[in-house]
């Protein structure tokens, strides 16, 4: 089987897999890293997301040969959840069952990267990728602008 | 006749508080006390086992930890799936205790006799567990003035609890618990029946706002569920089931799978004829997840599908067109019915129906399964039944359930799909059978297609209004659905003969008539009603509207006077107008309800009593004259007793919004040849960000009426008022369920 080197939460890692193995499945089944979830295989629920190369990727839709980049997960977003997003989490109690709250951070993540002070829509946009099944939406939304106004140092 | 529509839990599992001595006190090593539930029939009331035995037999499982170290801790006895209780049920305790909560340590338990009911479901974690919580609270708060008072040489009405300490305020002097903890262990028990409850005024602490224990873990991508548990070397499987449910395994490519990469083993496994549990199937086990999805993918198998195989969604509505032409059997008469429609009555008549719904819980079904060196397994599942997992399990395996330990983790969602223990059983039988440590995932495909769905139905209404405006007449004849049964009705497929409006309209007639289906059914949140109060809230409006009534003035004088008026059946708590409509003219006054909107927006209304709490919402929305539909705000109000976590509480209300906006605008399950025709979330959708409200608001009326869970009741009255708020936007009159199906443009 081939080895692939992958830069993981700036670490880098060698991995003995399929070719075709998507990154989603080297990251929970060989390096531990478990934050990152399976929700769908498909690329449709977002609870797979991670950053590569500071971008929002569906890792259940990156195979690990096209891996050669920075990847960023859950774990690796802040190593203590000092996050703006994450205290912001925190803050509003936005999680009920809180499998796919991981990848709605990421996702947000990326977008707050991009667009400190998104709008409603933008958020929209950026988000309609990431189900929620327990249906937390508006904490969601709530949650971004509270994290883009901190991290913004409170300028609206 | 036999009828479920209730969660099991409900009837196997009522609070008594009639028994003495449920708890037990010990001194822990290294000093310190705990306080340990025993006796499991005392406070729950199960079939106590003979009290000399079990008090011979105690060991501590120390709910309640106090060390000297000023560390409490407290026992989460109950699975967590999202509803909230792993913050809400030890806040009850903390509130009692007198402890800092932001300073408690929250420790989920396992599977323990002990510890009382250990299911979630039916929205009775907090109706089952409020006052034994409260009362084990109590008494450990007893014990630690007790031993302070002592100390002090001062009496006990002297010294107050305050945050994790007893105060004697006349001399200034402060215990902390950590440092009263070994000295009151060390004190005779207090009588739990008769310790002094805080009066909820004076609670700080319940119906605050208190962040979810595991948000800190959750934001940091911590293993919290069942599908993040992992065993050093342990195997990675999936389990494969016929399509068509029942359907045996006839030969598969099991040579030619077992030679692809990764895969270790691959075997059929007989199973039993239980839709619930051990399905016939084949096992595939590989060295990683991805191995056992491709090869689960490359499996080829011929299956005996069984004469199911030509069932189909189209079928079954035919056999249920063909049933509602004739009789039902009548299972409930008031009035005289006949006369009531030949008087001088507008009458209205209408079919509704709904689909079968699946779960789809984000995260599927999963386990992981090791032996043990005494022949039994140690398994780690999302559950809510970890003690039907432990017998499936044991029954799987052939072996005493005290061999099964059963650790139930975090639910990455339930909604009662994890009312079953079926992957519990396929995860044990794959383990007995290679004698190693394996998780089993299942695929989303075959989530989706072996889910136990919520029942499907039709129900065919007739309704009549007087001269006055009231509702004198109601006849309903329902079809459900049995599985592979004419005789008896599915899982949670059944409703009760009066349910509302039964016993508050006079001429009432409730028929049943039965299809036989392959489909296995159960509960889904709010079973039963999450679609009747579409059906019921639906066709009242209907009536509203055609005797030219405000749909909310029809609704509160159908309620009536003030009463409580009889459950259906004799273990049912009775339907308080005066509760119903104090949450219905709450939610209309907030929502704006009577004020205009422009054409083409629309306000809808609808209440719904279930699981104890009483729920009315109001849904406003606009449609495009393309028909697009958008929710710009719901507005809830409920009366579910006193709030326990307010944050908590109002999650799982908007939850249920959500959910139900998402359910019966978008889904459906359908069968084709026998086979379910939806297979992941680009056919099965769930609602999106950018298709939620702007604003969902919730407004709780705090009465002092025993409390009840709130992650079902706020659901049923969703679909009716969204579907009256399009009928009021575009006059697109929605019974038949997902409402994607109905072409909403309007001119």
């Amino acid at each position: 089987m081939p080895h692939y080197t992958l830069k993981v939460n700036g670490q880098s890692h060698v991995v003995d897999v399929p070719a075709d193995t998507p990154l989603l499945w080297v990251l929970r089944d060989n390096l531990d890293l478990l934050g990152t979830k399976y929700g769908c295989g498909l690329g449709l629920c977002g609870a797979c997301t991670i950053q590569f190369n500071g971008v929002a990727v569906r890792s259940c839709q990156l195979p690990v040969a096209n891996a050669t980049g920075e990847i960023t997960t859950i774990e690796g977003l802040t190593p203590d959840g000092s996050h703006p997003l994450q205290k912001s989490w925190c803050d509003h109690d936005v999680a009920q069952c809180g499998y796919c709250q991981a990848g709605q951070i990421m996702s947000a993540a990326a977008l707050l990267k991009n667009n400190p002070s998104p709008s409603d829509d933008d958020i929209d946009g950026a988000m309609a990728g990431n189900i929620c099944r327990c249906g937390t939406y508006l904490r969601i939304r709530a949650a971004i602008k509270d994290a883009a106004h901190a991290s913004t140092g409170g300028a609206k | 006749m036999k009828t479920e529509t209730t969660t099991p839990l409900q009837s196997r599992f009522k609070p008594d508080l009639n028994r003495r001595d449920f708890l037990r006190i010990s001194a822990l090593v290294g000093g310190g006390l705990a306080i340990g539930f025993y006796l499991p029939g005392s406070v729950f009331g199960e079939v106590a086992p003979a009290l000399e035995n079990t008090a011979k037999n105690f060991t501590p499982n120390a709910f309640i930890r106090i060390t000297p170290d000023n560390i409490v801790t407290i026992v989460a006895k109950n699975p967590e799936m999202g509803q909230g209780v792993k913050t809400s049920l030890p806040m009850i305790v903390a509130e009692e205790l007198g402890a800092d909560f932001s300073k408690v340590r929250i420790e989920q338990g396992t599977l323990d006799s002990q510890l009382g009911p250990q299911s979630a479901g039916g929205s009775m974690s907090t109706p089952m567990n409020y006052e034994p919580l409260r009362r084990a609270g109590a008494v450990a708060r007893t014990l630690l003035v007790q031993a302070a008072a002592t100390t002090w040489g001062v009496p006990v009405g002297e010294c107050e609890v305050e945050q994790g300490s007893v105060i004697h305020r006349p001399s200034g002097r402060l215990l902390t618990f950590g440092e009263l903890a070994s000295k009151a262990a060390a004190l005779p028990l207090p009588d739990e029946k008769t310790v002094e409850l805080k009066n909820p005024k004076n609670f700080r602490l319940l119906g605050s706002r208190v962040g979810g224990i595991d948000n800190p873990d959750i934001v940091t991508g911590k293993p919290l569920f069942g599908l993040d548990q992992k065993i050093a070397g342990m195997d990675y499987a999936v389990y494969v089931k016929c399509p068509v449910f029942g359907g045996k395994v006839a030969r598969a490519n099991l040579d030619e799978i077992k030679k692809m990469p990764g895969v270790r083993d691959a075997f059929v496994i007989e199973g039993t004829a239980d839709y619930f549990g051990l399905m016939p199937g084949i096992a595939i086990v590989a060295d990683s997840t991805w191995s056992a999805f491709k090869a689960r993918r490359a499996l080829k198998v011929e299956w005996h599908e069984g004469t199911a195989a030509s069932d189909s969604s189209a079928s079954y509505e035919q056999a249920a067109t063909e049933l509602a032409a004739k009789p039902g059997e009548v299972l409930h008469n008031d009035g005289d019915l006949a006369a009531a429609f030949a008087g001088p009555v507008k009458v209205v008549a209408a079919r509704y129906t709904y689909p079968y719904l699946y779960h789809a819980t984000l995260e599927p079904m999963n386990a992981t399964a090791r032996p043990t060196d005494d022949g039994g397994l140690e398994i780690f599942a999302p559950t809510q039944m970890p003690g039907d997992a432990q017998e499936i399990a044991a029954k799987t395996v052939g072996v005493p359930k005290e061999k099964i330990k059963i650790h139930f983790t975090r639910s990455g969602g339930a909604f009662g799909r994890r009312l079953s223990n079926d992957y519990v059983a396929e995860v044990a039988a794959i383990a007995a059978k290679t004698g190693r440590a394996v998780k089993l995932t299942t695929m989303r495909e075959d989530d989706t297609q072996h889910g136990h769905y919520r029942s499907t139905g039709w129900h065919h209404l007739k309704g009549a209004v007087n001269a006055r405006g009231e509702l004198v007449a109601w006849h309903n004849h329902f079809v459900t659905v049995g599985l592979n049964s004419t005789d008896k009705v599915g899982r949670a497929a059944d409703m009760r003969p009066t349910e509302f409006p039964g016993r508050f309209v006079p001429n009432y007639r409730f028929e049943r008539s039965i299809i036989s289906t392959n489909v296995p059914t159960s509960w889904l949140r709010a079973p039963g009603s999450n679609a009747l109060a579409f059906v019921f809230q639906s066709f009242l409006d209907e009536l509203a509207h055609a005797s030219a009534q405000d749909p909310l003035m029809f609704r509160l004088n159908l309620l009536g006077p003030d009463r409580k008026v009889p459950g259906p059946n004799k273990r049912d708590r009775p339907y308080d107008t005066e509760r119903m409509k104090g949450v219905l003219k709450l939610a209309a006054e907030k929502s704006d309800w009577g004020a205009s909107l422009p054409r083409g927006s629309g306000r809808g209304i609808a209440f719904h009593f279930s699981h104890l709490g009483y729920v009315a919402e109001v849904a406003e929305v606009s449609v495009s004259r393309d028909g697009q539909l958008k929710v710009h705000r719901v507005t809830v109000a409920a009366d579910v007793g006193p709030i326990m976590n307010l944050s908590g509480a109002e999650n799982q209300v908007q939850g249920s919004v959500i959910d139900g906006l998402s359910s019966a605008w978008l889904q459906e399950i359908t069968l084709e040849k026998g086979r379910v025709a939806q297979s992941n979330f680009n056919d099965y959708p769930l609602l999106r960000i950018n298709d939620a409200p702007t604003k969902i608001e919730v407004h709780f009326i705090r009465s002092d009426n025993p409390p009840t869970g709130l992650g079902e009741p706020a659901l049923p009255p969703l679909p009716p008022a969204l579907c009256n708020a399009i009928f009021a936007a575009t006059g697109h009159r929605i019974r038949e369920l997902p409402l994607s199906k109905t072409n909403l443009s309007w001119t």
